[in-house]
């Protein structure tokens, strides 16, 4: 009683700085990009080089795909840690069904998003039916999947695959690699659900005051589970191309994926407290992480450097998210 | 030498003022020492604010505070325990997962020598003996999280106790207990007296201040209205000292065609919380519920709005026996709950028009998508006919004000087309001409034919606009009023539970 009380006082006061500081967080992450692309060009040129470009969209094509099905799951107050495991056991089944003159290229396609849906639904249900901590059930969907990939592939990476298949992870249509499609079309549909749809409202909702939609007749329970449902096909495409572009099924793939995701998120200026964040918010976090890694790359920093640098970006972005939910 | 002073506690001329409303305006309170000093009002009286000075809670604007004679400046609980000033606070905030005598000794373990670890004998025994005075029957070892409530706020008041304070002041302690612990409860409070002890006691319950208090202090909307010997005191007085202002607001009350009854509850029971709730509810009728602070009122409607379930009873609506699970349900049987506490309804991190189309967003659905130019127009005409101030659709609705936050709420029901509308203290917190609109508004929904239920804790507003009052007292309704019998005086003894 007492601290909700003299928090309201507070509030009155330091309204037009939360406000500024709103201002600061939708926009600032532009500016923080564009400062750094200028800083990174002005010591090396090479980066504004269209190739180089296209390499860094083509980078963090895979991170940015499991960041849209994240970026629903944040809004919804909720975490998914099982993303990198996910894309590691969606990337052997679907290495298995790949090989040359085996199946038409849609059956490994489809198997391969079916088991990641299956992985979400199993995500969702446990944590809207179960009620378990999205924290807990995802850490374990995260051991068991990366357990079920080492299982099904022995261990070992599954290769040769069709020529359809490579296709998907590193050909080029028009000079522009394909994941980049891939990735432009699932930002747009993610873009179009979150913001155009009654399912797009709910994820908000749920995230903004998960009783407040309960009260309002929403069933909480369906779509939270249609969310995670819907991050394990967005993980499994991004499982997809990255086999596709590794040659290779690899049960060790995607290691720590999930957390370049929910950065990606974060630094896009998706709350962690739910209700806030957007897709071209998202895009903006890995591009913000992607060219980092390039400039870097350029300017002969050595790897580890990168890290902690990477560290600050997203301690810093998280830090300013924080301003504004005083 | 300076002549001892008869009171052990004595504030003067206390004010306190939160945003928006003056909470205590210049009130004086002196408790002499060695009785027991009830202190009643309604709620939002100042009661809670001012003992929460008294505790080191908060801090007066102004006025002053003298213990024992002497001024004292109290900056937090620990400050008023020091004094020796203890309280006993309604709401319990004990730790599940601690023991009773971790709880009662939190903050001041008993130390192994002068090492920083806890002597857990030491504190468990000690606890034992405290429990054996006080003739409480609790194991010291068991964990609070396994406690009856009753028994969790016997260790509050143990706890409370054990500071050997010279002033202890009981917040509503009986709210919680059972008719044996409250007789027990007594005795410990005639014990303390004894020993030299005051206390502040509050409560809802006029029979218990009778039977247990030497002196009484009536507030009222802030104000300090009059201490009395309980000797030379009526129960009516009291009500009247309580109730007695005049009724200055203008309610913009209009009659409305009263039609068929729409909802019908009968016997709806939920353990513990209430009994044998029957009522109907008609087009066009405004139903107010009064009633005190945890008589049961919310949990009614919620009940009624499949928010929580009941153990036995029935809703008919238009006649016919329904089964509400869930505001689902309830909404497709077109009733809508606006909640007591606007912040749980609300999505604060979202735009106004997302907070308004949220309960009613099938309507706007054009294939797959959200028909935006749709939803737009049924915003604006919602804002328009509430008069909802805001600077634009796409407002994030934690920055409007509190009335215009209410009526996002109120937009967002009204999309949902209901035709029982439930609104459960809908002026709270808000200020006089938003309150003034809301009421305009609730007047034209009855006119359209709505059957409409108000809870409320502000009499004038019960007493303007209803068509018909319930008074529910401790879970049961206690009395039924038509609004042509309805006044301050019989409503509040219907809410205190006295029948006669």
């Amino acid at each position: 009683m007492m601290e909700k009380d003299v928090l309201s006082e507070t509030q009155k006061g330091v309204k037009s700085r939360v406000k500024l500081a709103s201002n600061i967080q939708r926009y600032g992450m532009v500016l923080v990009f564009f400062l750094m692309v200028t800083i990174i060009t002005i010591l090396s040129p090479r980066f504004l080089d269209p190739r180089n470009l296209l390499n860094v969209v083509r980078q963090i094509s895979i991170i940015s795909i499991v960041g849209f099905g994240v970026t629903m799951v944040i809004i919804t107050t909720g975490i998914d840690l099982s993303s990198g495991s996910v894309i590691a056991l969606v990337s052997v089944v679907t290495a298995s069904l790949a090989h040359p003159n085996q199946y038409p290229l849609i059956i490994p396609i489809l198997v391969g998003l079916l088991v990641g849906g299956i992985t979400g639904l199993i995500n969702g249900t446990l944590i809207a039916i179960g009620k378990l901590p999205a924290f807990i059930a995802t850490l374990g969907m995260m051991i068991t999947a990366r357990g079920l990939a080492l299982i099904y592939s022995d261990g070992r990476p599954i290769t040769n695959f069709s020529e359809s298949f490579n296709f998907l992870g590193q050909g080029y249509l028009f000079g522009v690699p394909f994941p980049i499609y891939v990735l432009a079309l699932t930002a747009l549909i993610s873009h179009i659900i979150l913001k155009h749809t009654k399912f797009g409202k709910y994820v908000y909702a749920i995230g903004g005051n998960e009783q407040a939609a309960i009260i309002s007749g929403i069933d909480v329970v369906k779509y939270k589970i249609l969310v995670y449902t819907y991050a394990g096909i967005m993980t499994a495409i991004a499982g997809i191309l990255l086999t596709s572009r590794l040659s290779a099924g690899q049960p060790t793939a995607g290691v720590g994926y999930e957390l370049d995701a929910i950065a990606a998120a974060v630094i896009g200026g998706t709350s962690l407290n739910g209700g806030i964040g957007t897709i071209p918010g998202t895009i903006l976090g890995a591009l913000i992480m992607g060219t980092l890694n390039n400039g870097l790359d350029l300017l002969h920093v050595s790897a580890y450097w990168q890290q902690v640098v990477k560290g600050f970006i997203i301690v810093g972005a998280v830090l300013m998210d924080k301003q504004r939910r005083i | 030498m300076i002549p001892e002073s008869e009171y052990i506690l004595e504030m003067e001329g206390i004010s306190k003022e939160f945003p928006g409303v003056k909470a205590l305006n210049c009130v004086d309170f002196r408790v002499k020492k060695g009785t027991v000093h009830a202190l009643i009002g309604e709620n939002g009286a100042g009661k809670s604010t001012l003992m929460k000075i008294l505790n080191g809670i908060y801090t007066p604007d102004s006025g002053i505070i003298k213990f024992k004679g002497k001024e004292i400046k109290l900056r937090s609980p620990y400050d008023a325990i020091k004094n020796g000033i203890s309280m006993i606070h309604q709401e319990l905030s004990p730790i599940p997962n601690m023991t009773v005598a971790e709880n009662i000794f939190l903050g001041r373990e008993p130390l192994i020598g002068r090492v920083p670890i806890v002597n857990d004998k030491e504190m468990i025994n000690k606890t034992r003996e405290l429990m054996r005075s006080l003739e409480i029957n609790i194991d010291p070892c068991a964990l609070m999280r396994d406690l009856s409530i009753a028994n969790m706020q016997m260790v509050e008041i143990a706890k409370a106790i054990s500071y050997n304070s010279e002033l202890i002041i009981m917040d509503e302690p009986t709210s919680a207990i059972s008719e044996k612990e409250v007789s027990h409860l007594f005795k410990i409070i005639k014990n303390l007296k004894e020993k030299g002890v005051s206390i502040i006691y509050i409560s809802h319950r006029l029979d218990e201040i009778f039977k247990i208090a030497d002196e009484v202090t009536v507030l009222r909307d802030g104000e300090y209205i009059g201490t009395e010997s309980i000797e030379k005191i009526t129960r009516e007085k009291l009500i009247e000292m309580m109730v007695g202002r005049e009724i200055k607001q203008m309610f913009p009350k209009e009659e409305a065609p009263i039609g068929e009854v729409i909802l019908e509850v009968r016997n709806l029971t939920k353990r513990g919380v209430f009994y044998d709730i029957n009522f109907k509810v008609r087009r066009g009728e405004i139903l107010g519920i009064a009633g005190l602070m945890g008589a049961g009122r919310t949990e009614v409607v919620e009940s009624i709005f499949g928010l929580s379930s009941y153990d036995a009873g029935e809703i008919y609506i238009k006649g016919k026996k329904v089964k509400i699970k869930s505001p689902i349900d309830a909404i497709k049987n077109k009733i809508a709950l606006i909640t007591e506490d606007r912040k749980s309804g609300l999505f604060l991190p979202l735009s106004v028009r997302d907070n308004i189309i949220m309960a009613s967003i099938d309507s706007y659905i054009k294939g797959p998508f959200i028909d935006g130019v749709k939803v737009d127009e049924f915003c604006n005409k919602q804002i328009e006919q509430l008069k909802i101030k805001t600077p634009g659709l796409m407002q994030i609705v934690k920055y409007l004000s509190g009335g215009n936050q209410q009526k996002v709420l109120i937009a967002r029901w009204l999309l949902t087309y209901p035709e029982i509308l439930i609104l459960d203290e809908p002026t709270r917190g808000i200020d006089v001409g938003a309150k003034a609109e809301i009421h305009r508004l609730i007047t034209k929904m009855a006119k359209e034919g709505k059957a409409i239920i108000m809870i409320s804790s502000e009499l004038p507003e019960i007493l303007g606009m209803s068509d018909r009052i319930l008074v529910m007292h401790e879970g049961r309704i206690t009395g039924e009023l038509y609004r042509k019998d309805a006044n301050q005086e019989n409503i509040m003894r219907y809410a205190m539970g006295i029948t006669s």
